[in-house]
């Protein structure tokens, strides 16, 4: 700080009213609408007393269900917040032509993308991956719990929290303007003084650690909890690849958590790290942030692959093709997925070996993919395929899936990439990822065992509507985009004041265009909840196995007990409910034993809000408050680890009753 | 035309406009070489790609439930002989690719000096490459002709087929110089050099912008890039000859200050010590120590300290 700055508030920091931005309408109608919304929910829990229930059976849950289904709800809402993001910057493209500058300054979109990107893969896209691995692999892998469960809902409300700072910074101050990976010297405190940047480093800082601890935990548990018989070579693919992303997870995320603390060591403290004078070294930044953002990338999209495996096999009524084969693939899709970091910055002046060198270690990594894409193809060969929602997912994942890897692998090309890097062409491509894989897997997750989570299938209507507008909204957006790229647009541009690309505007048009159509498609998804949930009788499946799948989640009733398994399942083969189903398997009805669980805990989210106040405190220079809540997140973190009554029993006759009520659901079947 | 119509329509007006698209229709060798490495990555992939989407879309409708007269095999999951194509086919693709990738990371290094002018044309032996040293600001290019004497703001002009050599640094955040037409981009970043090598064969006004995003001004960082011939060239030095201003240290602080969309202007002479003290990070009366300094004190075993005074031991 130079020495002319005023001397801070003890109590508020740097925190003044001027934070609130109540100048901007946008920003003031959005508030008013949170707020509106905020009121409703917390009156309607109120009215129907739903504080407790919320409270004992979900925010201080240790149940892997429950808090799968969180991390979903939590990524489902952000999805909106990314989404309106997304549809306020392709207005501002597609307007900001002919001498107008738009609606959005630039102190405001810059904001927005960078807002944008991390939300959509900090508080979307991994939270849907972490949820649906949180809720699904235990149940396939015949295991009652997680290994850590306590550690699995501290994981949790990390990332919550980590999503309300983002939000915080909509109305306290502002959020970075330095993109989604924040690069130095461009974040560092001379050319982002405001609180921006640390709102920015402190939700990465947070929700990395959620991340971590959500790996670690699911690392262990597939390593350590496999049902009996249930050996490597038989795990479901998902299970397969979810091993390989958690590895990936606890390697790779500890750079980011380097790379963020540096960066904020040197914004707090003066150190010189990533500053361009004093001996730092910017580029270090760049390095540190990618050596985890490629294998991030990887994190998102291996889920979204072993998804689509299981969707195919199961609608096409077959085993899946070439089971070694996709398995030998998925691991070394992630061991290469460690040696190309390079290709993010080509173009950073690195010799032509070193390019030359990650250039094809990259194109490596388009072997193994294409594997897959062959065996969910063979897996369709003559099997018996039902267009079920999740089906149409995948089925229209293949085929955009195609168009991303061509551009994937054009960008990986050293030569090539100095004319795409950076252009919307690399945009298209990353979003024809982003969409056409891993959003359309989390769709198809979702609409595949909603069934499993709630006892009732979604309405089908609803879904395909989403399939189609999804896919066409794809491509009317970001076809164009590709193609303003190889026009020579490069990305996070707010105003097209050149007159040479005035012909370009038609494309933001389409593009605007395809984004609304998309937008449909979130829509319909959310009608297709609301549907379902008010059909739900009609919708009812009681055997628990609505799909005729093939693994062991669909052995247990729908939605399984807290236990998951009254007794657990043992595996003679890949796809072990199939081939139990295939040898006539019958339901134990007696014998039950108490079945020991780990008990709720409050410590998680306690902890994890005194973390979120001394984020925003540190981030404010609020000193007092901050020293304060670190030492109450000290004694809360220690005081936990002396509670040594952190598990109970199901009686034996409670299980009993549990499963014979199960029997008889199952008998009424017929 | 009914509303689904139309939608199916748009995509198809984007991919036409795609056919002037500047990268696909390059005016340097480089650029074009670029071009032509795309389009062949392009076609070779697209071996496999073609053949998976149809068989994705027959399968998907041959094996259709209702289809009770396909055949129908569920415990058929392994194949040897398929096996081997199915990692095969990728296989040979990526030699081919990793041939071009390797080969063309070498060939159209940005580093390496230009060796021909167009495919069936060599650089003439001796040919001196011409000179320009790029400063990216906030928010706009400053251009300096070292051997013109001459600098110029977001206009940058050169002699067709001349090979150039650009040598990029940046004065406070990284920014990239992009001009697609001639031969892509690199990054220009402060305290740190980097080169671009390029040849433009064809007359002409090109874009060139930053492609590395660089704060509130950067959208409207761009600027001209001119292909002249020869005369018009030396037409282009001697306008800004006529200006008759200076850029020393102390214009360049100024000129530093961040602005945006600035308009284009020219120096009729520069100060030859300039760009290495842009480089150095201690233009004027900088109160840093010069980067090279403070490099000699480190490996002089020096304390590295960033004060000039502090003497090393
Ligand atoms: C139809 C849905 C979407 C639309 C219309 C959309 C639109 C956009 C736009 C206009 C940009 C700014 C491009 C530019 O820099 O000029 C952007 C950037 C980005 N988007 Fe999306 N997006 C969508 C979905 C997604 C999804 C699902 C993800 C990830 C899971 C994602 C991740 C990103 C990222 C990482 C950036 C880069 C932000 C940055 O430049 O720092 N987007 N998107
Ligand atoms: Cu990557």
């Amino acid at each position: 700080m130079s020495p002319d700055t005023p001397p801070l508030d003890p109590i508020f920091g740097r925190l003044t009213l001027d934070a609130i931005p109540y100048q901007e309408p946008i920003l003031v109608v959005t508030f008013a609408v949170v707020a509106l919304a905020g009121i409703f929910a917390v009156g309607a829990l109120t009215y129907f007393r739903l504080w407790g229930y919320l409270w004992r059976e979900w925010i201080t849950s240790v149940d892997h269900k429950r808090i799968g289904i969180m991390y979903i709800v939590l990524a489902i809402i952000m999805l909106v917040r990314g989404f309106a993001d997304a549809i306020m910057m392709r207005l501002q493209q597609a307007i900001a032509f002919n001498g107008s500058e738009g609606y959005l300054p630039a102190h405001h979109y810059d904001q927005i993308f960078t807002a944008h990107g991390v939300i959509m893969i900090f508080f979307v896209a991994t939270p849907l991956i972490v949820g649906v691995m949180n809720f699904v692999i235990p149940l396939q892998i015949g295991a009652r719990d997680v290994s850590f469960p306590y550690l699995n809902n501290l994981g949790f409300w990390l990332t919550a929290v980590a999503a309300i700072l983002v939000n915080v910074s909509l109305f306290v101050g502002e959020f970075s303007q330095g993109g989604w990976v924040g690069e130095p010297p461009l974040t560092g405190a001379e050319a982002s003084p405001g609180v921006g940047v640390d709102y920015y480093l402190w939700a990465l800082q947070i929700s990395g650690l959620g991340t971590i601890i959500g790996g670690i935990n699911l690392l262990a548990t597939i390593i350590k909890m496999r049902a009996p018989g249930l050996t490597f070579m038989k795990l479901p693919i998902f299970c397969w690849t979810s091993l390989c992303v958690n590895a990936l997870i606890v390697l790779s995320f500890p750079f980011l958590t380097i790379a963020v603390t540096l960066l904020t060591l040197d914004r707090l403290f003066g150190t010189h790290f990533f500053t361009a004078d004093f001996g730092g070294n910017p580029m270090a930044y760049v390095n540190l942030v990618w050596i985890w953002g490629h294998p991030e990338v990887y994190i998102l999209i291996l889920p979204a692959l072993g998804v689509y495996s299981e969707v195919a096999a199961v609608f096409s009524g077959k085993r899946l093709f070439g089971y070694t084969s996709m398995v030998y693939a998925t691991v070394s899709i992630t061991v290469i997925g460690f040696v190309v970091w390079l290709h993010h910055f080509f173009t950073m002046g690195s010799g032509a070996s070193v390019n030359g060198f990650f250039g094809l270690m990259t194109a490596l990594i388009a072997i193994p993919t294409g594997v897959k894409v062959y065996n969910w193809l063979f897996t369709m060969y003559r099997g018996r395929v039902r267009f079920e929602v999740p089906m149409m997912w995948t089925i229209s994942f293949m085929l955009t899936f195609l168009l991303g890897g061509l551009t994937g692998v054009l960008c990986s090309i050293p030569a090539a990439d100095f004319q795409l890097h950076n252009s919307l062409f690399l945009v298209g491509h990353f979003h024809n990822v982003a969409i056409g894989a891993i959003v359309f897997a989390m769709m198809a997750a979702i609409d595949y065992w909603f069934p499993k989570a709630f006892g009732f299938r979604l309405e089908p209507f609803w879904g395909k509507l989403s399939v189609w507008f999804w896919t066409v909204g794809f491509f009317v957006a970001f076809l164009p985009i590709y193609v303003a790229g190889l026009s020579g647009v490069t990305r996070r541009t707010r105003v097209f004041d050149d007159p040479s690309e005035q012909n370009l505007q038609i494309l933001f048009v389409i593009a605007a265009i395809g984004a609304f159509i998309a937008l449909l498609g979130v829509v319909f998804f959310l009608v297709q909840l609301f549907v379902s949930i008010r059909n739900r009788e009609a919708l009812r499946d009681t055997t628990g196995d609505p799909w005729n799948a093939r693994t062991l989640e669909w052995s247990t009733s729908s939605p399984p007990p807290e236990y998951n398994f009254a007794f657990t399942p043992v595996v003679h083969d890949v796809d072990a409910w199939a081939d139990m189903k295939a040898r006539g398997y019958s339901r134990p009805s007696e014998g039950f034993k108490p079945i020991h669980m780990p008990r709720n805990t409050a410590t998680g989210i306690v902890a994890s809000v005194l973390l979120l106040i001394f984020s925003f405190a540190v981030i404010w220079y609020m000193w007092l408050v901050a020293g304060v809540s670190f030492a109450l997140l000290l004694l809360v973190l220690i005081g936990h680890t002396f509670n040594y009554n952190r598990s109970f029993h199901i009686p034996a006759d409670v299980v009993a009753r549990t499963e014979s009520e199960r029997t008889r659901l199952l008998a009424q079947q017929g | 035309m009914k509303p689904h119509r139309i939608i199916a329509l748009l995509p198809l007006v984007a991919i036409l406009s795609a056919c002037n698209a500047v990268v696909l229709h390059p005016s340097g060798d480089v650029a074009v070489q670029q071009r032509d490495l795309l389009l062949y990555a392009t076609e070779l992939m697209a071996i496999v790609i073609v053949p998976v989407a149809f068989l994705t879309i027959l399968f998907a409708w041959h094996y259709r439930h209702t289809n009770t007269k396909a055949r129908y095999e569920p415990e058929w999951h392994h194949s040897t002989k398929l096996e081997v194509v199915i990692w095969g086919v990728p296989v040979i693709i990526i030699i081919f690719l990793g041939m071009a990738t390797w080969t063309t990371a070498h060939t159209l290094d940005p580093y390496r000096q230009i060796t021909r002018i167009a495919p069936d044309q060599l650089v003439p032996p001796g040919t001196k490459p011409l000179q320009i040293e790029v400063v990216a600001l906030d928010w706009k290019w400053l251009f300096i002709y070292p051997e013109q004497g001459i600098a110029t703001v977001n206009d940058v002009a050169a002699p067709v087929n001349q090979p150039i050599e650009f040598r990029l640094t940046s004065s406070r955040v990284q920014n990239a110089l992009s001009i697609p037409a001639l031969a892509g981009q690199v990054y220009a970043m402060p305290g740190m050099e980097t080169e671009l090598h390029a040849v433009i064969n064809e007359p002409g006004d090109y874009r060139g912008y930053s492609s590395r995003f660089s704060g509130a001004g950067f959208s409207k960082m761009h600027f001209t890039f001119h292909g002249k011939s020869a005369a018009d060239f030396d037409k282009w030095v001697a306008d800004a000859k006529a200006t008759g201003t200076t850029l020393d240290s102390a214009t360049y602080l100024q000129l530093a200050v961040p602005s945006e969309g600035e308009p284009v202007h020219r120096y009729a002479n520069v100060d030859p010590e300039l760009y290495k003290t842009i480089l150095d990070r201690c233009v004027g009366q900088s109160p840093n120590m010069c980067l090279s300094t403070m490099r000699a004190n480190d490996l002089k075993k020096g304390n590295g300290l960033c004060r000039p005074n502090v003497a090393s031991n």
